[in-house]
């Protein structure tokens, strides 16, 4: 795709997303919406940019759920405090997790990962301050800075907008840096990456931190719009949402991740009070339809799609079709 | 008598819960271990299948009136099936790809199972007579063990000799080790190599199966105990490293000890000892402590 159309619908994606509550969409839902964007927008850029696979997110989405809900309804800090103090603990335990997990690669990476985040979940279950099987309920929304009430869904939906924008492209932004360069390069070739004299592990704590900060900024806000923060947030089966998210939409794509998400959360809003455990069901056989014909996710096979139709003039975007298209069942291939 | 201030009665219990638990550990993820030699994958459907053996030998004894003995040899069998179908139908398709994918397909395989039989049986657990040969306790003198868990540890232990002796020792076991280190090879010598490889998923089934059964009379069957008990199993998995399958016993043993240890002395950290340890391990030898890569 040129850059001029991706432009041109992500304006047509903004605009929508600035009238959607005037337009009938339930404002409430567009912003958990919005929250598991983020969140899978996070993810992915370990995932998707860096290579690596984590099987614990849910731990920094929902130990920052956790935290914002306890300052801000038991110490009565403000919304925008309480945000940050989630993300401050999300980027400390991903420092933890990461230092602990790139000792190890690939299939162990996800299991060291799953395995700590599960240490987190019973940490959420017994620790004095969060509730226990509850959770923690009744989370005010507050004053933002201390003066903008935020108890409307609509001052709340434009607030949450806007942190996803100012999120999104930092994302963006991190993943066309010459950090980010370096990211895609040891996700190519790790090897190659430290033989040119990178301290690779360097780069993949600092992406890890990034990551978990992110998904900890996603999940503090999820606790400021519904008010809670239970403990389905830090369950594995957040952890293994969040990849769904990532693989459905398209891993290392940007857009990929906010599309799968919706269509996640779109799912389990229209089936839950309809089928009952059989969304399990229907998440667990999206899951195996993507792995077995779909590694591209939604947003990968359309510009692959794009990419083959478009007639070749350039010479770089067609090197990189053609890489794709014969390397497409290879390692490279989950990252790509 | 008293052990470390703690009734010696009670410190003798929790040892032997834990060596009970420290038994599946060492079923599933000796399992897990002969899986990922051959197939490169890591199987999380693991728990899935665990939990598929305890609610056969349930339904088996509930529809069928089929007895704990037989369910032992029938419910291994019966999940045995399924898992060769998941191994023909399903895993085939991804080898020569990342091992990733293969996580990710067993990651929703075990979704999959877990909804259909929330929406069959609930969350709420069903509980399974303990069979009668078994059931009471023996007075042992310093303590007194429950027939049944003495069973399960004793019972554990034969299978996972049973595989550490086919697979080190037995020709088709040389098979096995020569198709996990090059399998072209040892295809191109006329060995059946697919087929082989179908078997392995359908005995590591075969074995979660078992441990499920063996699980069912002390544990509530319930929908979720695989997925519960799988996150362990790959953390024992990660302190053990997958090389050896006698590592793989001891380390699976050796932590169920010192769970039921913590639970003496210190219950609020029960939960989590296992994944302490594993940072720690993974801090001091990233290999793990069987492991042979570096």
């Amino acid at each position: 795709m040129s850059a001029r159309s991706i432009r041109l619908i992500s304006l047509l994606l903004l605009a929508l997303g600035l009238v959607a509550p005037y337009v009938g969409l339930y404002p409430v839902f567009v912003m958990k919406l919005l929250c598991f964007a983020l969140f899978a927008c996070a993810f992915n850029l370990l995932l998707g940019f860096t290579g690596l696979l984590s099987f614990g997110h849910a731990a920094f989405f929902g130990g920052a759920a956790y935290v914002t809900g306890w300052f801000i309804k038991s110490l009565g800090w403000t919304p925008e405090l309480g945000v940050l103090a989630g993300m401050v603990v999300a980027a400390l335990l991903g420092v933890v997790f990461g230092g602990v997990a790139i000792r190890r690669q690939g299939i162990y990476f996800a299991m060291v990962t799953l395995a700590l985040a599960q240490m987190v979940f019973f940490l959420c279950l017994q620790l004095p301050f969060t509730g226990g099987e509850d959770g923690l309920q009744g989370v005010p929304r507050g004053n933002l800075l201390g003066l903008l009430p935020l108890d409307s869904d609509i001052a709340m939906y434009y607030v949450v907008l806007a942190v996803f924008v100012a999120a999104y492209l930092a994302i963006q932004r991190i993943v066309t840096s010459p950090f980010g360069q370096v990211l895609k390069m040891i996700r190519e070739n790790e090897p190659r990456a430290i033989s040119l004299g990178y301290e690779v592990d360097r780069y993949k704590l600092m992406a890890f931190v990034l990551s978990a900060a992110l998904s900890g900024l996603a999940g503090s806000l999820k606790t400021v719009v519904m008010g809670f923060a239970t403990l389905s947030d830090v369950h594995w089966s957040m952890s293994g949402e969040v990849i769904l998210m990532s693989l459905l939409g398209g891993v290392g794509t940007f857009f990929g991740p906010v599309l799968g998400a919706s269509v996640v959360i779109a799912l389990q809003n229209m089936l839950a009070d309809k089928v009952g455990a059989w969304v399990t069901v229907i998440i667990g056989v999206i899951f195996v339809v993507c792995v077995l014909a779909f590694r591209r996710g939604v947003v990968g096979e359309l510009v692959e799609w794009l990419d083959r139709r478009r007639p070749r003039k350039t010479t770089a975007p067609t090197a990189r079709a053609d890489h794709e298209a014969h390397s497409g069942e290879t390692r490279a291939d989950i990252t790509a | 008598m008293e052990i470390f201030g703690i009734p010696h009665q009670a410190f003798l219990g929790q040892l032997m819960l834990g060596l009970v638990n420290g038994a599946f550990y060492a079923i599933l993820s000796l399992g897990l271990a002969v899986i990922f030699g051959l197939l490169d994958i890591v199987n999380f459907a693991h728990g899935a299948l665990y939990m598929l053996g305890a609610f056969a030998a349930w339904i088996a004894l509930d529809s069928f009136g089929i007895n704990y003995w037989l369910a032992l040899i029938v419910a291994p069998l019966a999940v045995g099936v399924v898992g060769v179908l998941i191994e023909r139908l399903l895993l085939k398709r991804l080898y020569g790809l990342d091992p990733l994918y293969g996580l990710l397909l067993t990651f929703g395989l075990s979704l999959i199972f877990e909804g259909v039989f929330r929406d069959r049986f609930g969350v709420s657990g069903q509980s399974y007579p303990v069979p009668e040969l078994l059931s009471g306790a023996t007075n042992l003198g310093f303590m007194i063990l429950p027939n049944y868990r003495a069973w399960v540890v004793l019972a554990s232990l034969v299978v996972c000799l049973g595989t550490w002796f086919i697979i080190e020792r037995t020709r088709l076991g040389a098979y096995l080790r020569a198709g996990t280190e090059n399998a072209r090879l040892v295809q191109a010598f006329g060995v059946n190599v697919p087929l082989m490889v179908m078997l392995t998923y359908g005995a590591g089934a075969a074995l979660a199966a078992f441990a499920g059964v063996l699980a069912a009379p002390i544990v509530q069957v319930t929908p979720l105990m695989g997925s519960n008990l799988i996150i362990v199993v790959f953390a024992v998995v990660v302190i053990g490293g997958m090389g050896s399958i006698l590592g793989s016993v001891i380390t699976g043993l050796g932590l169920g000890v010192i769970e039921g240890l913590t639970r003496v002395f210190y219950p609020e950290a029960s939960n989590v000892v296992v994944f302490v340890i594993m940072a720690i391990v993974l801090m001091l030898r990233p290999a793990g402590l069987f492991g042979k890569e570096a």
